[in-house]
């Protein structure tokens, strides 16, 4: 499996990251690179073991159905690159 | 304009429904709808650099309890997953939702339509979190984003492709609606977004075994609405299909105002969503035990009860449907039988005056006050004869805006019925003088004219004369 | 710089005595911060103003004679991954550059209620993506012990703030090795704990199944100490583990006496210094003087590692950093001519190469058609690797061996080589993916540059790696070197 510049762009769109014509060039080299190097998994036999997403065994951690205070709006907007009437404000989802 | 009946309609629905918690699915903030923007917030639900999510505990057993009254399987490992896409009403830029192992899967439900019962099949119920909502302003050039909705717990309930109709696709999400309300896991107000529907269409010719390309229907806003969109999107593919053309399989957005779908392509683009196993959570081990504590809650559900309105009460079919279809009404039917043994009559003033007053004035039985109660006590002075059937509407109605019960409604407005038969006779012998010609008519052989008299003695009475009484005193005194 | 040099236990004597104020503490910091950073560069931002106010708030209590926490009045430096509320938290990254937080990590809120001073945020990799620091955006910190060489990474500032002698102690977060490695290269104790000790609320995440937050330290005992302030189980993150946790530092009894110690062949064969390899067979020589018994083993799951490393690590971050998108808080591009635009050149301008390298791997692994062949994949590997773990550990109380195959190495002499860069994490990553616990404490040096032992333990055994660690450090005297400066 070898990476061409257009699944980089492709990546890199759904990663919402504008890449320039170099750093294409580059991401394709080195993931290129990089996933060469991870192919030497496919060397182990993984057909009957159990993938690992966490290393401890706990399971149905939950919490009571309590209402906490929120937060005052000063805060919520605190780091608002843009805010307009309490809210956040962005340019239009559809253009 | 395409034939009837060339092409069959294939539908499967995709509802959301807002689980009623007090608390969000991941932390501590109000599920309350309606406060001012951002102010159910905190550094959680706005995915601030460093949270993590802690699952709340109702909002599972409420999907377990939503699993079960449709008649899913209940998982014994449930996980969660994110899936992964940017927009800014979804502030992590992904969505904690279920990919391959959902609270519930393979249930289905019973529609009627026409009078005909029909099992739709559930695919899957799973849990996921809610977004935020979006406000445009500067003339559509900018967006402000409310978090308030976001991390409300919501179940998506995803229905297999096997719903023919419209109408079919209507009773579809009725049903639905009254088992989530008997369940009490969402408050199911689709004006208030508690409940939403997005709707897959494709058409085929009868008889092919492939699906027809599909198109996704979003954005109906009623149950109407959802009829009215599948309707017209029944037409705008056959149009398609007959024009020798291709129906695109793509998403659309419904207008209920123009009654048209438009399509959103180009506005979105391929979705990749990336779903993996959230790091951040553990898995769900449900236990037998577990499942049983819950199932033990699931009240007696629509199905079950229409099947005892018919057999105990013998309700008609349709009057026990519509009864049941809600459980605050099916609930008052039943509070009005603690007060009168006359079940036929109950049905009758629900299928008449009430659902015709709800109806008209665009409200639900918890919007009025009358009561069970007042129902059952009305009937019971109907049969005593304390009342005429036409003061009954008028009592009805009061108890409707009132919610008095009915004995305090007659005594306030003196709309006992006159019985004494001494009181009517001295009436009928004044509109019997008073209107020789009518009485000559009467005895003249004009069965008619005796109509008018009765009017002019119930209209002398406001109503109140016994009309049984007035009949008979009435036919005597012509003799 | 004497006064840092001393126990925590004989600091608090002096508080106690009156010979010293956390005020003098605290002034301290600041005047070595003043001297050392024009060529250290360990920090990102200083808290002095509020530090200086605490401080004489600490000071009356010692008046009163109160009750204090188990870190009072101790100067501390916290990795700029680690949320501080009202103070900036940048993650070495030009994206939240402006980024002034509205919480507190529990970590910090514990420091708070053990009353350390918080006295600045420090330097490192951007994101914690990086084994040099030379990935921060800021700029890169330097190894007090040779200003021309890197301190390691992620936790470089963290290393290299308490090497330096500009705090007493320090807080690092390590996912791949990011406390042990930049310890290692900084001749100084740095401890990861057991995955789910320490709460990760707070702690921005880059790879959530493998982050753990961990204190960097000159002693083995003051490790015992913050650890002891910091672990603990936290409804707040439901990674977090419901255990009890001992008292480490009673378990410091400097006995080693028949415990029995693993030396994967793995991490002492090719690519090793064999400098490094050196120093620890002379530190197993004295584990063996001291009664311990060592023998060596295999980890034979070792040379995929960090191919499992990378892809799970990346995919996770891919994920982790998509919530920076300029919407609710970081630096947002300026005139964006729509909302994808917003989105793109933000990220863009936020993120440095090897951010952006690895959302881009992550990315790809987990896209529609790659996720059973890498994610998945290397989520099995993961069980292999830690299965070869308890394999040795149901024979061995802990595995010993380097913390890294080299000591650090010169300023830019890796960049633009990624792969290379990985590999200085061969001795590190496998512990990451098996959650379990290991520390890094100072056995030795290469042309003045230290070198890091590393002990590794089963999980949640902390005492004993610690009880390991004191130890030797009880036995030998490369604790003690400093950096000139």
């Amino acid at each position: 499996m070898s990476i061409t510049t257009k699944d980089v762009e492709h990546v890199a769109n759904l990663a919402r990251l504008e890449l320039s014509d170099s750093e294409k060039s580059q991401f394709t080299e080195q993931l290129n690179a990089i996933l060469k190097y991870a192919e030497k998994l496919n060397s182990l036999d993984t057909d009957n073991v159990e993938p690992t997403s966490h290393v401890l065994p706990i399971t149905n951690v939950m919490r009571e159905d309590e209402e906490r205070p929120s937060l005052p709006i000063e805060k919520v907007l605190l780091n608002a690159p843009d805010e307009e009437d309490g809210q956040i404000k962005v340019p239009a989802v559809l253009e | 304009m395409s034939e009837p009946n060339k092409y069959e309609t294939v539908v499967g629905l995709e509802v959301h429904v807002e689980l009623h918690t007090n608390s969000k699915i991941f932390c501590g903030c109000s599920t309350a709808f309606g406060a001012p923007p951002n102010t159910h917030t905190c550094p959680i639900c706005l995915g601030h650099p460093g949270v993590l999510p802690v699952l709340n505990r109702q909002a599972v057993e409420y999907a377990m309890k939503a699993a079960m009254a449709i008649n899913c399987q209940i998982a014994d490992v449930s996980k969660f997953d994110r899936k992964n896409y940017f927009y800014p009403d979804s502030p992590k830029a992904y969505q904690i939702s279920q990919y391959d192992q959902p609270i519930g899967e393979n249930g289905w439900i019973d529609i009627e339509v026409n009078g005909e019962t029909k099992r739709i099949g559930i695919t899957r119920l799973h849990l996921e979190e809610d977004a935020g909502k979006l406000t445009h302003v500067d003339g559509g050039y900018a967006s402000l984003v409310d978090f308030n909705r976001v991390g409300t717990p919501l179940i998506e309930i995803v229905s297999e492709p096997d719903i023919r109709t419209p109408e079919e696709a209507k009773a579809y999400l009725e049903k639905l609606k009254a088992i989530m309300q008997y369940c009490d896991v969402s408050d199911v107000k689709m004006e208030e977004g508690s409940l939403r529907c997005d709707a897959n269409i494709s058409l085929r010719p009868y008889g092919q075994k492939e699906f027809g390309t599909r198109a996704e229907l979003k954005n109906m806003n009623s149950f109407r609405g959802v009829q009215r969109g599948l309707e017209y999107e029944q037409f705008r593919q056959a149009e398609i299909l007959d024009s020798g053309g291709e129906v695109v399989q793509e998403t659309r957005r419904f207008d209920d105002t123009l009654g048209k779908s438009f399509s959103m392509r180009g506005k979105e683009e391929a979705h990749d969503y990336r779903y993996f196993p959230d790091p951040d959570l553990v898995r769900l081990h449900i236990s037998e035990e577990w499942k049983e504590s819950i199932r033990s809650t699931i009240p007696e559900l629509p199905d079950a009860r229409k099947a005892r309105y018919t057999a105990d009460y013998s309700l008609p079919s349709y009057d026990a449907e519509v009864i049941t279809s809600s459980k605050k009404l099916a609930d008052f039917f039943e509070e009005s039988l603690s007060y009168t043994k006359d079940a036929k009559a109950v049905s009758n003033w629900i299928m008449g005056d009430l659902l015709g007053y709800l109806n008209a004035n665009g409200q639900e039985i918890t919007d009025v006050k009358i009561t069970g109660q007042g129902l059952g006590e009305m009937i019971g002075l109907l049969e005593k004869g304390t009342i005429s059937g036409k003061i009954a509407k008028t009592v009805f109605k009061a108890m409707l805006e009132t919610g008095k019960l009915p004995q305090q409604i007659v005594e306030e407005q003196g709309l006992v019925q006159i019985s004494d038969e001494g009181a009517i006779l001295s009436i009928v012998n004044q509109i019997v003088e008073a209107n020789p010609q009518s009485v000559e008519d009467y005895r003249a052989g004009k069965e008619k004219a005796i109509g008018f008299l009765v009017g002019q003695i119930m209209k002398e009475t406001k109503g109140k004369a016994n009309p049984a009484l007035v009949n008979k005193l009435l036919l005597e005194r012509l003799k | 710089m004497a006064l840092f040099d001393l126990r925590l236990q004989d600091v608090h004597n002096k508080l106690n005595n009156k010979e010293l104020s956390v005020s003098e503490l605290v002034s301290a910091s600041y005047a070595r911060i003043a001297e050392t950073e024009p060529a250290i560069k360990a920090f990102i931002s200083l808290n002095e103003e509020n530090a200086r106010l605490q401080a004489s708030e600490l000071d009356k209590l010692l008046q009163e004679g109160g009750e204090r926490g188990l870190l009072f009045g101790l100067p501390a430096g916290i990795k700029d991954n680690i949320v501080t509320e009202g103070l900036l938290t940048t993650c070495a990254s030009q994206f939240l550059s402006n980024y002034n937080p509205i919480y507190d990590a529990t970590a910090v809120r514990k420091l708070k209620a053990a009353q350390s001073v918080t006295i600045g945020k420090l330097n490192m990799d951007e994101f914690a993506m990086g084994g040099s620091n030379e990935n921060s955006s800021f700029y890169p910190t330097r190894n007090p012990w040779n200003t021309e060489y890197v301190p390691g990474g992620s936790s470089g500032g963290s290393a290299a703030s308490v090497a330096a002698g500009q705090v007493y102690f320090s807080l690092g977060s390590d996912t791949g090795g990011s406390i042990r490695q930049p310890a290692a290269y900084c001749g100084i104790v740095g401890l990861k704990p057991t995955y789910g000790l320490v709460s990760r609320f707070g702690l921005v995440a880059f790879a959530s199944s493998l982050d753990q937050i961990g204190p960097l330290t000159k002693n083995v005992e003051d490790s015992a100490y913050v650890l002891q302030a910091i672990a603990g189980y936290d409804a707040g993150d439901s990674t977090s583990a419901n255990v009890d946790i001992p008292d480490y530092t009673s378990a410091l009894t400097g006995d080693v006496k028949g415990l029995r110690i693993g030396v994967p062949k793995e991490y002492l064969g090719e690519g090793i210094d064999p400098r490094v390899k050196e120093a620890v067979l002379k530190a197993l020589a004295v584990y063996e003087s001291l009664g311990a018994t060592w023998e060596e083993v295999s980890l034979p799951h070792t040379e995929y590692a960090i191919a499992t490393y990378y892809l799970l690590a990346s995919s996770e971050a891919s994920s982790n950093l998509a919530r920076f998108d300029g919407v609710r808080y970081g630096v947002r591009a300026d005139n964006p001519s729509n909302l994808i635009d917003l989105y793109r050149k933000s990220r863009s301008h936020g993120f440095g190469p090897e951010v952006k390298r690895r959302i881009m791997l992550g990315t790809y692994a987990l896209s529609s058609g790659y996720y059973d062949a890498y994610y998945l994949k290397a989520q099995k590997v993961r069980t292999l690797i830690k299965q070869d773990f308890d394999q040795v550990f149901s024979q061995y109380d802990l595995i010993i061996g380097p913390t890294a195959p080299t000591p650090a190495f010169r300023i830019g002499e890796q960049v633009g080589d990624p792969l290379t860069m990985y590999l200085n994490d061969i001795c590190t990553i496998p512990v990451s993916l098996a959650g379990i616990p290991a520390i890094s404490i100072p056995c030795g040096s290469a042309e003045g540059l230290p070198i890091g032992l590393q002990i590794i333990g089963k999980p949640f055994d902390e005492s004993t790696v610690l009880r390991a660690a004191h130890a030797f450090e009880q036995n030998t005297e490369h604790h003690k070197q400093r950096p000139q400066l």
